[in-house]
């Protein structure tokens, strides 16, 4: 896991708790699990990832065992425990951008920010990643920075994208 | 708008709504919003001619915001209805071209840019699943109730028994679209005589498939429909509670399903005692986090109660044992779809299109190198060929096309040579493919085969839960074999093992997404051995010679010098040379005379 950098925000920790007890469900173990991932998502929307703290808070709040939570983080791809950069870069590894030459922008990218797919740069303005399918089959091949989407993306275009971000 | 208390407030509403709507002489322009749309611009260009419209004071047009047409490859996508006159489809509209259009429509001009009128863009398409998407509103209900919207549930709250609604089902033939092909009929009666004080009905919207989109476009495009044939099939099996399984990817799906489900219970036509009949059915929205195993129904279940997404074996089959113990319905997205239309006009009716064994028709994701990109609904029995040419015009590059994959990385690619198939479940199945949830990836002659292979199995081994070990270890064993092959390292038996492993990976694997994961390389394995084959073979380090056909003048003395006589050429007219038999020894290089021997 990478350095924590920063402390946590304790504004945010308040945001969860008010999340989780806005949320209904009851005492039983059943309902406490049922609402464990809507739980995951509000707490990564806040924190941008899920770091051991936050893991822990979730946790204790729905009366789950932390290796239980910790389980269910690490199972699906959408939660990270790891810091990301201000901007997500994200490729989608769907079958119609491959076939149209996805893997040539991604290494152009690669190349340009000098980082791999999976890591932060070091001014923490850029983390590279990965995307399942979004779906834009038409825009092939997609790449997203943060909420927008890029179609018909070409090596050629790369440095002119990272320059929007670095201003 | 007030609450529907009965089935005659319902009607009486309905009836008014069609007396307001006729006789009217309206244009409609039709603006694509989905994602793909919003993505290329389409924001910009319905307030461009919403603006446009305002101020030519065109008071007899309205602009309307709609889901998806299935013309991705012309988006944003604007349609215009208008009195007398065929629809016509205009493509590729950005602000400037939205004001032209405007401009034109208000001058009786020709539309420019005009892809086509009456709706010919389409093919020979047949549009049930996706006969709402893009023509109506979906954030306005009125539009889909001026449809025959929730006239089939309440028709069948009602006048029809529950076992009724499921014979009609059964008489369809419908078989579930999300790719296993179960009779959705069937389906429904197991989960009818499963006793129990609750059941659950949950829509399977995680649509992991990488290049399927169909289910977005619906969802986006038609939410209410989702809603009342869940409510139909809550009615069939006897449940009150539903859930909406859907990517965390796809927020305006979940946005639009949100607006969806509030309007329907504020009219009555969902949630509790749904128009005065006593029957009442609520959904919530569950989001996914991101896991494709979660797209096999029992993973999905484990997902919703919040845990990690494993499968389980099956039986008990949901219908006797889903969520929470349950007796759980699962039906994925276009299934459902297809509900609402049959039990409007009868099982009958949709039987006769399509196959004898798979009746209806298919809403399939057109990608790849493919001119028209896009979504396209074909009966089923539909050829390939009619899909890939008919429909999606070829390739961009105009080359030939090599295969098409269908299925995603569940399923196999077909090659050119049986593209006259008629496309449904068990032809797929023959052919060493599946239906999958409707993904169809054109490929051109660059494509290489065995890097499609090692394509889908990444995308498996990154997407294996772990639990058993046949798809755990047996599908990294296999993507090593074609690394090693792609690498030029592969071993003599290495192709015989990579088919033995495939074969073991599919008989033991826990769920469908291991027993499916090798039919990628095993399909290409069967049609296009060679390629494999090649792999096999050292990497090339020498280069090779070649005779330049202009400039050879027929001397012969190249074949003469040649030591292992590979060149072959009668006197006065061009050469060539047999690159099998070539040892690259540059003697026919060094002699030519007529520098028509190149070393490329």
């Amino acid at each position: 896991m990478a350095e924590q950098v920063e402390t946590l925000p304790a504004a945010g920790f308040a945001e969860l708790e008010a999340f989780i007890g806005g949320l209904s469900f009851e005492a039983d173990l059943e309902s406490r699990r049922g609402v464990l991932i809507d739980t995951l998502h509000k707490a990564q929307e806040i924190f941008g990832y899920l770091p051991e703290e936050v893991q822990k808070t979730v946790a204790e709040k729905l009366g789950l065992h932390l290796s239980e939570v910790y389980g269910v983080v690490s199972f699906y791809h959408y939660f990270t425990t790891e810091i990301r950069g201000a901007n997500k870069v994200n490729f989608c590894m769907g079958t119609a951008c491959f076939v149209r030459g996805a893997e040539k922008v991604v290494a152009q990218f690669e190349e340009e920010l000098g980082i791999k797919v999976g890591e932060t740069t070091a001014d923490g303005l850029f983390t590279l990643g990965t995307l399942r399918c979004v779906g834009a089959c038409s825009l092939a091949p997609v790449v997203m920075v943060n909420e927008r989407t890029y179609g018909h993306v070409t090596p050629e275009q790369v440095s002119r994208i990272v320059a929007e971000y670095r201003k | 708008m007030t609450r529907f208390a009965t089935r005659e407030d319902f009607t009486a509403y309905t009836e008014a709504l069609a007396k307001a709507g006729s006789g009217k002489e309206r244009t409609r322009i039709l603006v694509g919003m989905s994602t793909c749309g919003i993505a290329s611009g389409a924001e910009a260009a319905y307030e461009a001619i919403g603006a446009a419209v305002a101020e030519a004071g065109l008071d007899n047009v309205e602009v309307v915001k709609t889901g998806c047409v299935g013309l991705c490859h012309a988006e944003p996508t604007v349609e215009v209805e208008r009195p007398g006159k065929p629809l016509a489809t205009v493509g590729k509209v950005d602000a400037e071209r939205g004001r032209q259009l405007v401009a034109d429509l208000a001058a009786g001009r020709e539309l420019d840019g005009c892809l086509c009128t009456g709706g010919e863009v389409y093919g020979n398409q047949v549009r049930i699943a996706l006969r709402n998407c893009g023509r109506i509103n979906p954030e306005n209900l009125d539009d889909y109730l001026g449809n025959g919207g929730y006239q089939a549930l309440a028709r069948a709250l009602f006048e029809q028994k529950p076992e009724d609604v499921i014979a009609v089902v059964k008489e369809s033939g419908l078989r579930g679209r999300g790719g296993g092909g179960f009779p959705t009929g069937l389906k429904w009666e197991f989960a009818r005589k499963s006793q129990a004080d609750t059941k659950y009905i949950v829509c399977n919207a995680d649509e992991g498939d990488p290049g399927a989109f169909m289910d977005r476009s619906i969802l986006e495009g038609d939410p209410h429909v989702i809603l009342e044939s869940m409510a139909l099939a809550g009615y069939a099996i006897g449940a009150a509670n539903g859930f909406i399984y859907v990517r965390a990817e796809y927020p305006l799906a979940v946005k639009r399903l949100t607006l969806a489900i509030d309007q329907a219970k504020a009219k009555g036509l969902f949630g509790q005692n749904i128009l005065g009949s006593g029957f009442s059915f609520d959904v919530s929205i569950k989001y996914g986090a991101g896991a494709f195993v979660c797209g096999e129904e029992t993973s999905l279940i484990h997902s919703i109660e919040g845990k990690r997404g494993e499968p389980t074996v099956k039986p008990p089959f949901p219908a006797e044992s889903g969520l929470w113990g349950k007796p759980t319905n699962v039906n994925n997205v276009e299934t459902l779809a297809n509900i609402v239309p049959i039990l409007q006009k009868g099982g009958a009716w949709f039987r006769a299109i399509g196959t004898e064994s798979s009746p209806g028709t298919k809403v399939f994701a057109l990608a790849g190198d493919v001119k028209n990109v896009g979504l396209v609904e074909v009966p089923m029995g539909t050829t390939v060929r009619e899909i890939v040419y008919g429909i999606g015009g070829g390739t961009p590059s105009g080359k030939p096309v090599k295969a098409v994959q269908t299925g995603g990385p569940s399923g196999g690619c077909i090659p050119a040579e049986k593209f006259e198939t008629p496309v449904d479940y068990d032809t797929l199945t023959a052919l060493g493919s599946i239906m999958g949830s409707g993904g169809m990836i054109v490929m051109d002659q660059d494509t290489s085969m065995v890097e499609i292979a090692r394509f889908y199995l990444q995308f498996t081994c990154d997407e294996s839960c772990g639990k058993c070990t046949p798809c755990r270890v047996g599908n990294k064993r296999l993507l090593e074999i074609l690394d090693r092959l792609l690498q030029g390292e592969a071993k003599a038996d290495d192709l015989t093992t990579l088919k033995e492993l495939s074969l073991v990976i599919k008989d033991t694997s826990l769920c469908g997404l291991g027993q499916t994961a090798p039919n990628p390389v095993l399909s290409t394995l069967q049609w296009y051995h060679g390629e494999y084959e090649q792999c096999l073979r050292p990497k090339k380090t020498v280069k090779d010679y070649r005779i330049v056909e202009e400039k050879c003048v027929g001397c012969t003395a190249c074949a003469r010098i040649c030591p292992v006589k590979c060149i072959d050429g009668v006197v006065k007219k061009p050469h060539v040379i047999d690159q099998d038999k070539c040892v690259h020894c540059g003697a026919c290089f060094s002699t030519c005379k007529f520098d028509a021997i190149v070393c490329e």
